[in-house]
């Protein structure tokens, strides 16, 4: 018998605290299969967030410090700048990188810090109980915005790869989903893009992936990954925003 | 090494290249920019880190991250600065990796202004960001003494695996005075055996200050207690003058200590036995050596550009044995030598004794 | 059609059913009992034999509980 799949050494063997069905498992077994892909495990290090993720440190088989709320990208600049030869990635849920955290991703990616930053977005924040998130789509019912998002109130979600495509110290950003085999497969790919836009020292390389919040969405596992098609994909189209022509085509 | 002329603040600066500080985050803000400025310069044409960062917040958590590495990191700012660095302090704190901070505090609450003052003393020895935490502080009062302070800070950080804070006001980081240069050490090539470099032949380390568990949280929390209790225990420092035979102690720190100390030799020369406590760590607070003066004493004036906040530490020491007046200063406005003499004068009076040599 | 089969950590498994609902020949089902976690692991039934060991159980689980095997092509028969 042939091994056709078997897990990452670089994820550990252990249960993870994620509710079933969440994006956040499926996101580390991607960036965990990445690294090891590319063969760079004993010298990266990870910068794991505030947030349901914040025990990623746990889970990646990987030198790992745990950032202050939204700070990820400061201190993977601080880890950087004193460890060149070091590969240094975030990983970052939505209310940490596009809140909290915005000041922080927005001058990393001015300054072209040869990171990779991780952008796990579920439109919600889901540690502290599906409150809004600068990503919750318009109309979007959550603990904090009862009604429904209504944009005179709430203002409107954003879309940050192709916010931050625009920066001349990107070298990638592309958003790619959860929601199915093939959207996987061309996350993984996204993500050994941002991963390889370090390794040329080419500047910042960001990948948003949609993943599912069954709990806080309040819907099956199963229903989520519609949830993603029907609700998150018309805001948040999936592509590759900004590929540095170093990266190839 | 011959003595020159350093400004506090670009003096401060060599120091910490010449104590080998490898990466520097700041954020200008008066009156402490031109040791960011001189950063600027001096760091890449050693080869090491300078970056001018988006904030003071997101410049602490780039000292945290390079700290993280083992580097020897350091940042510097003024009050307001300082409060937007508390953040970062108290993860610093809770994952106890070392670095260093140089605060030249300026006038506030608020945007306040931009003259010296001592008025962060409570937000730096009590409250330097949320948790059960104290940085070790250094309050120099010459330029000299800075950088001395300066030189011995990362062996401190490391030592105790600990943030250390240099304290001065706006008057040491502006002003000049001759220095002696300490010789430039070689950078540490060892790191710690906690830094994070990569997990190459060894098992992965991570730095956190997560303890989800309340038991495990205790558990860390006491042992950081029992490091605060033995530096509070063994790194008291002070310094003292004309105190060995004083009825009268004035109690200043930094700058003002310098005044205090010309109004003391004016006050010994009008016939009252003063004597100047220095006290060169606010936190820990020279308690024990206060402690060993007491006995002797009849009064003791505290002296501050504040509101009145090393004061309370004096009053836990002094408690209700003798008198404690407080003169203080705010917003910049710093206190005169014959104003002191007159706080003396006072307090030899209210103690009913004055002690005449 | 190539024969492969699976070895799933039933006791990480969260019953989230994305592989029962992707598995292209529905040889996946929710188990009958639960674990120590306290949700029904997914089971490969055995009686079907029609996993063919694409992997595509493996690709969609959050929870890592597949190992993917096939039989190699020189002994497929």
């Amino acid at each position: 018998m042939e091994t056709i799949y078997r897990r990452p050494a670089l994820l550990a063997d252990l249960p993870t605290h994620y509710c079933p069905g969440c994006g956040h498992g499926t996101v580390h077994r991607l960036v965990a299969e990445t690294i090891e892909g590319l063969g760079i495990g004993s010298r990266t290090i990870c910068v794991a967030p505030v947030g349901c993720a914040v025990l990623a440190y746990k889970y990646f088989v990987l030198d790992c410090c745990v950032a202050a709320h939204g700070r990820a990208p400061a201190m993977a600049t601080g880890l950087k700048r004193v460890l060149p030869d070091r590969v240094v990635f975030t990983y970052q849920g939505d209310g940490d990188l596009a809140s909290i955290g915005g000041n922080e991703i927005l001058h990393a990616a001015l300054r072209g810090e040869p990171i990779t930053v991780i952008f796990v977005n579920n439109g919600v924040y889901g540690m502290t109980g599906g409150q809004m998130a600068p990503t919750t789509p318009l109309g979007m019912r959550t603990t904090s915005s009862p009604l429904g998002r209504e944009p005179r109130q709430q203002g409107y979600p954003i879309q940050l790869p192709e916010l931050l495509a625009t920066l001349p110290g990107v070298a990638y950003a592309a958003r790619r989903s959860t929601h199915s085999v093939a959207e996987i497969r061309r996350a993984r790919q996204a993500i050994e893009r941002a991963f390889t836009a370090q390794l040329r020292g080419l500047g910042l390389g960001i990948v948003e992936l949609l993943g599912a919040c069954p709990t806080n969405w309040q819907v099956s596992p199963g229903e989520a990954l519609e949830f993603i098609q029907q609700v998150m994909l018309p805001v948040y189209p999936l592509g590759e925003f900004k590929v540095a022509a170093e990266l190839g085509a | 090494m011959a003595r020159e002329l350093w400004k506090g603040n670009e003096a401060l600066a060599e120091a910490a290249v010449r104590a080998g500080a490898e990466a520097f985050f700041g954020y200008p803000i008066t009156p402490q920019t031109e040791l960011l400025e001189y950063m600027a310069r001096r760091m890449p044409e050693l080869g090491r880190t300078f970056l001018q960062a988006e904030s003071e917040v997101a410049a602490i958590h780039m000292v945290y991250g390079a700290a993280c590495a083992g580097v020897r990191a350091l940042s510097s700012s003024s009050s307001p600065g300082i409060s937007l660095m508390q953040e970062g302090l108290s993860y610093l704190a809770g994952s106890e990796v070392p670095c260093v901070l140089v605060d030249i505090m300026r006038g506030g609450p608020g945007l306040g202004n931009i003259q010296p003052s001592q008025s962060d003393y409570f937000q730096l020895t009590r409250s330097a960001g949320h948790g059960d935490f104290h940085p070790l502080v250094l309050a120099p009062a010459t330029v000299q003494e800075a950088v001395d302070l300066m030189y011995g800070s990362f062996e401190l950080a490391f030592g105790w695996r600990t943030l250390v804070i240099l304290a001065g006001d706006g008057t040491l980081g502006q002003m000049m005075e001759p220095v002696e240069m300490p010789p430039m050490r070689a950078l540490a090539v060892e790191r710690p055996d906690w830094a994070l470099t990569g997990a190459a032949g060894r098992p992965p380390r991570v730095i956190s200050s997560l303890y989800l568990d309340a038991a495990e949280l205790e558990e860390s929390n006491l042992r950081l207690q029992a490091k605060l209790r033995q530096m509070a225990a063994t790194q008291q420092r002070w310094e003292g003058f004309c105190v060995e035979d004083a009825d009268y102690l004035v109690v200043a720190f930094g700058t003002v200590a310098r005044i205090a100390q010309s109004a003391v030799r004016a006050a010994r020369r009008a016939g009252i036995r003063a004597g100047l406590f220095r006290p060169v760590t606010l936190w820990p607070y020279p308690r024990q050596p206060l402690e060993a003066i007491c006995p002797q004493l009849r009064g003791v004036l505290v002296v501050e550009m504040n509101g009145g906040q090393m004061v309370e530490d004096v009053r836990c020491v002094v408690r209700e044995r003798v008198p404690v007046r407080f003169l203080g200063h705010l917003g910049g406005v710093i206190p005169m030598p014959d104003e002191i003499e007159a706080e003396l004068a006072q307090l030899v009076s209210l103690s009913g004794r004055a002690a005449l040599s | 059609m190539a024969q492969g089969t699976l070895l799933i950590q039933t006791d990480r498994c969260k019953g989230c059913g994305l592989c029962i609902r992707a598995c292209p020949q529905q040889v996946l089902v929710a188990g009958q009992h639960l674990n120590a976690l306290g949700y029904q692991p997914v089971q490969l039934d055995e009686a079907l034999r029609r996993c063919t060991g694409c992997g595509v159980c493996a690709w969609v689980c959050p929870d890592l509980v597949f190992t993917v095997y096939r039989e190699s092509a020189g002994r497929a028969g």
